[in-house]
């Protein structure tokens, strides 16, 4: 057993954090960043957090992931970073030379007070950064909230960079949240089929799923630009698609330049697809082309043929709270029956949301906010799943437990497909249940005994 | 694969080289890195010197890591019934949680808290009002739970800023469990220059709370410890077979599939042989002086330095009996080495290769890639110091400077009731006279070819720009270049985690290796950077369908 020593009796730990099922802010940070256009993420800090968080990213994406960092020593530790800051400034438009550098904090520096803003405005007194580019800060203490509050973090001052002209650009602005590269792409497809002109920030599609042509481009063709992000501030609207990862950039719009925010759930799944598509057809006053609804009822058929492989069957789910509000949509839209339900992130509002999807569902469901995979191991333990869903870190659970497991989430760092094939929208939900029904079915035909094996399912 | 070797012409002369990877830099960064690139031009004993264990420009992106790392992934990961505790916030934690792909044994029942990830979480009222109550706490819930017969504390950065005192907490828990060794180490990111430092830390901890705890008498005729072995790939694995088969009793591994047992008793010993000089030649030095176990340098890494390495083992115990056993073990082995050998070198025979990476890897592959008849045309280290470069010669000339004083060195004395010369100073002397060397390491320098480049801390930027002026076959260096390089369409062998490869250790490693490399510099892949549209975007007439 890999998981040998995960007791089946649960006891209250109050500091103790086993198997979590979160990471720190900065890496959020780091891979918001990425999605702009010529930006250079970098971690003001010691090299560790830098190293770590290129590190897991790459294992992610098989891709490139530049950034810079402070580094740290005992003596910036004491008499504080700015000088490290100002020096990385110069050196990364020197030797780099990125559009922009998008910068965070770590726990070392905000612990000794390090204020990224102040250090900007020295960096740009002293002609440090270059005319034409650009430096946006973000302050993401590893100590509070997860890498899900980094991530909205550096979003939010992505936003900062947004102007207001007084000339509408008739855009909506879509902030995305922390999806995959290829649900970005999904987004942008289906936008541009019902016809709606976007500002999408981040956009990390063409950033973390580049070709292999034999030219190493150290910032690629993908991201928003500074110029659309500009350019945001005059949109009609913005939809923001999850609370958690991307309301506070919308607010940030919403407050600083009067553009108007509706806050979705992410679309994953039926019916918050549903949502975003209808939301989309509003804003834009458009009808939906008879291509995207035949999407929608692919789905809806294959749901209703392969019904009775997902008819009441229960599944632990582990990851983010938006991408876990929607899929515990999803299955439920389905009659599946999500069980155990864990996010390290705290809010809860989470777990408010989770028991309102899940009230009519025949089991009793637990769920935790701030929770870790130790904790859904041992309810796994005491109430048996069907179906496990979750980041790589889930493999353990799933082998020694002999749960299938499909792999959503971050990290994934033992398959593929993530970064080229998208799970949002309606293809991307059709993937999903693909996904699905492919693990039960192979559980099926290895269980099955020979005299009712089945060759049609 | 049936493919021969193509003969690549790649001119490069190693000073435009260099000028060319200081060119863009601001001239005070380039003066710094021009001390560490240096162009190889040993003769004899007389390496060049090179600057090496000094800090990283900010904002250059550097391939390097902290001291937590140095510490809690390195040194003490591969432990496997240790519960190994962060004190922090959960990123730390969380990052070091499996990804180095150190493997362990612990048989069905035995006890390996590999697989979990432990930490205290810190919140910001921890920051604010001091951690120590929450790691207490901490520790008392993971001994309730597990009953470990050690727990160990790890700093993470804002533990030495907000001043916990953790070395109070542990000795505390430790008094108060009885029975379960509870102590600290303090390996805030922040110390040193590198992971380096976090070696030094662990070193010291290990040989202060751990080594020495069992002395109980190990069975076994010829005990060693084998030092600086991570087990990555499953490295150590096969070391221990041939040990094995040797007759060699492994005492402890520092610290690849090792348990706490193995380095309680590693002062059993007669010798130790050290691996990976840079992250452990602080616990060789410290169990000589305090039990007066004499210490050797062996690369296990490659064939030929395997049989070497085994055949200093045996010189060194010096029984006839022990040195035929070896031989025959080597001879038995070696077949299989040298028809793999045989089948790869007309592929793989004088293609170049690059590595940058540790603080020894760099150093012992190049045994591999000699034994394909491939050239290290450039290497250099990540985390190395001096001595790594240019051989031990130079500690005494060693600069201290402001990171490594900070740095504790223990202050070691013999054991009172333990110590005890394995070898007479006779015994030594006369294995000195016929050519044994101890506390010997020569350092890559003298190893490289004249006009190679050596590199410290390469970083990304000069990466591509190597690649692209030298144009190796392969490229060897960790996961965070390896995307990049291979987007220049060069194959890249992360030496780090080995692309879930491995054991490339040994004799059976060996014939990995080969496979391996083979695999990669002539996989069909690398012919596909261009579509033929692109290969040939004018067409001179329009194709009609006849």
């Amino acid at each position: 057993m890999l998981l040998r020593h995960t007791p089946k009796e649960i006891t209250e730990r109050s500091a103790l954090m086993i198997n979590p099922a979160k990471t720190c802010q900065p890496i959020g940070a780091m891979y918001a960043a990425l999605g702009i256009h010529g930006c250079l993420p970098h971690s003001h800090g010691s090299q560790g957090c830098c190293a770590y968080h290129r590190s897991t990213l790459t294992r992610h994406y098989k891709e490139p992931v530049s950034a810079a960092t402070s580094s740290f020593t005992e003596g910036s530790s004491v008499f504080g970073g700015q000088a490290n800051m100002l020096q990385a400034i110069e050196n990364i438009f020197a030797v780099y030379n990125p559009v922009i550098i998008a910068a965070h904090t770590t726990c070392l520096s905000e612990t000794i007070g390090d204020d990224l803003k102040q250090i900007r405005k020295k960096a740009i007194t002293e002609g440090k950064i270059p005319e034409g580019k650009y430096m946006i800060s973000a302050s993401t203490p590893s100590y509070v909230g997860s890498h899900v509050t980094g991530f909205s973090t550096m979003v939010k001052s992505m936003a900062g960079l947004a102007e207001t002209t007084g000339k509408k650009n008739g855009k909506v602005n879509i902030i995305p949240g922390w999806v995959e590269p290829s649900d970005m792409e999904e987004i942008k497809r289906l936008t541009t089929m019902i016809g709606v002109k976007t500002i999408m920030f981040p956009d990390t599609s063409g950033v973390l799923n580049g070709p292999l042509s034999g030219e190493y481009k150290m910032f690629p063709d993908g991201g928003t630009t500074v110029a659309e992000l500009k350019s945001a501030g005059d949109s009609i609207g913005t939809l923001a698609l999850g609370e958690w990862c991307s309301a506070a950039a919308a607010r940030e719009l919403d407050s600083q330049n009067k553009v108007p925010c509706q806050v979705l759930d992410m679309p994953f799944g039926l019916k918050a697809t549903d949502r975003f598509i209808d939301a989309l057809r509003t804003i834009a006053g458009v009808t939906v082309p008879d291509e995207l609804s035949l999407e929608r009822g692919q789905l809806v058929d294959m749901i209703s043929d392969m019904h009775q492989y997902l008819y009441h069957k229960k599944v632990a789910l582990v990851g983010d709270p938006d991408q876990l509000i929607a899929m515990t949509e999803f299955l439920v839209s389905m009659d599946m029956c999500p069980i155990h339900i864990i996010t390290g992130t705290p809010g809860k509002e989470f777990e408010r949301r989770i028991m309102e999807i899940t009230k009519d569902m025949p089991f009793a469901v637990n769920v935790r906010a701030k929770g870790d995979m130790f904790l859904l191991h041992q309810w796994i333990k005491n109430e048996p799943v069907d179906l496990l869903i979750g980041n790589t870190y889930c493999k353990y659970i799933a082998r020694d437990e002999d749960i299938p497991l499909v792999r959503w989430g971050f990290p994934i760092l033992d398959r593929q497909g993530h970064q080229y094939f998208p799970t949002v929208g309606y293809k991307g939900a059709l993937r999903l249940l693909e996904k699905i029904l492919g693990v039960l079915q192979d559980r099926k035909d290895r269980d099955d005994a020979e005299s009712n094996f089945e060759l049609v399912l | 694969m049936a493919t021969t070797t193509k003969k690549k012409i790649v001119q490069w002369d190693p000073a435009h080289v260099k000028a060319e990877l200081l060119a863009k830099y601001p001239s005070k960064v380039a003066r710094k890195r021009s001390k560490q690139i240096m162009i190889n031009e040993a003769q004899g004993n007389e390496t060049p010197e090179i600057t090496a264990n000094v800090r990283t420009t900010p904002g250059i992106i550097t391939m390097r890591g902290c001291t937590y790392a140095g510490c809690k992934g390195v040194i003490m990961g591969p432990t496997r019934d240790i519960v190994n505790l962060v004190h922090g916030p959960i990123g730390c934690s969380f990052y070091a949680w499996l990804t180095r792909r150190n493997q362990t044994d612990a048989g069905p029942a035995g006890e390996n808290y590999m697989n979990y990830c432990f930490s205290t979480d810190m919140q910001d009222s921890d920051i604010i009002f001091g951690g120590e109550k929450k790691l207490a706490q901490a520790i008392q819930e993971a001994y309730d739970l597990f009953h470990p017969r050690s727990i160990a504390v790890f700093a993470t950065c804002p533990v030495g800023l907000i001043g916990d005192d953790i070395h109070t907490v542990t000795k505390r828990m430790k008094e108060k469990f009885g029975d379960c060794n509870v102590y600290a180490f303090s390996c805030e990111g922040y110390k040193g220059v590198s992971q380096s430092a976090g070696h030094h830390i662990a070193n010291n901890q290990v040989f202060k709370h751990i080594v020495g705890e069992n002395d109980e008498e190990k069975p076994g005729k010829y005990k060693i410890n084998l030092l600086g072995e991570y087990n990555i790939g499953g490295d150590g694995f096969e070391i221990d077979r041939i040990f094995k088969k040797c007759g060699i009793t492994n005492i402890a591994t520092f610290s690849g599939n090792s348990t706490y047992d193995q380095f309680a008793s590693a002062h059993k010993a007669d010798l130790n042989a050290v691996m990976c000089h840079r992250s452990i030649n602080y616990v060789a030095d410290m169990l000589e002086t305090k039990y007066g176990i004499p210490w050797i340098k062996v690369n296990f890494i490659g064939a030929d330095a395997t049989a070497k390495s085994l055949r200093k083992i045996a010189q060194y115990f010096g029984d006839q009996e022990f040195i035929d056993r070896v031989e025959a073990v080597i001879a038995e082995e070696m077949p299989k080495v040298l028809a793999a050998r045989t089948d790869v070198l007309p592929r793989t025979s004088g293609k170049t290769a690059m590595m940058f990476v540790g603080g020894s890897r760099a150093h012992h592959y190049k045994e591999l890639f000699n034994e394909m008849g491939m050239r290290v045309i450039s290497a250099g280290y990540e985390f190395g110091h001096r001595d790594d470069y240019e051989g031990r010669h130079v500690i005494p000339d060693l600069k201290v400077d402001a990171d490594s004083r900070n740095i504790e060195e223990l202050e070691v004395v013999a054991d009172a009731t333990r110590f005890n010369p394995r070898k007479s100073a006779e015994e030594i002397k006369a294995l000195e006279d016929a050519g044994y060397k101890f506390k010997h390491y020569d350092g890559l320098a003298p190893d490289m070819e004249n006009g190679t480049l050596i590199i410290d801390d390469l970083n990304q930027y000069e990466a591509e720009k190597l690649v692209e002026l030298m144009k190796p076959d392969i490229f060897c260096a960790g996961v965070k270049e390896k995307y990049s390089i291979q987007k220049l369409g060069v194959p890249m062998k992360q030496l780090h985690s080995y692309d879930s490869g491995g054991p490339y250790a040994g004799f059976e490693g060996a014939i990995n290796f080969y496979q391996e490399i083979d695999r990669l510099v002539n996989s069909k892949v690398w012919s596909y950077m261009k579509a033929p549209w692109q290969d040939n975007p004018q067409l001179s007439a329009t194709y009609g369908w006849e």
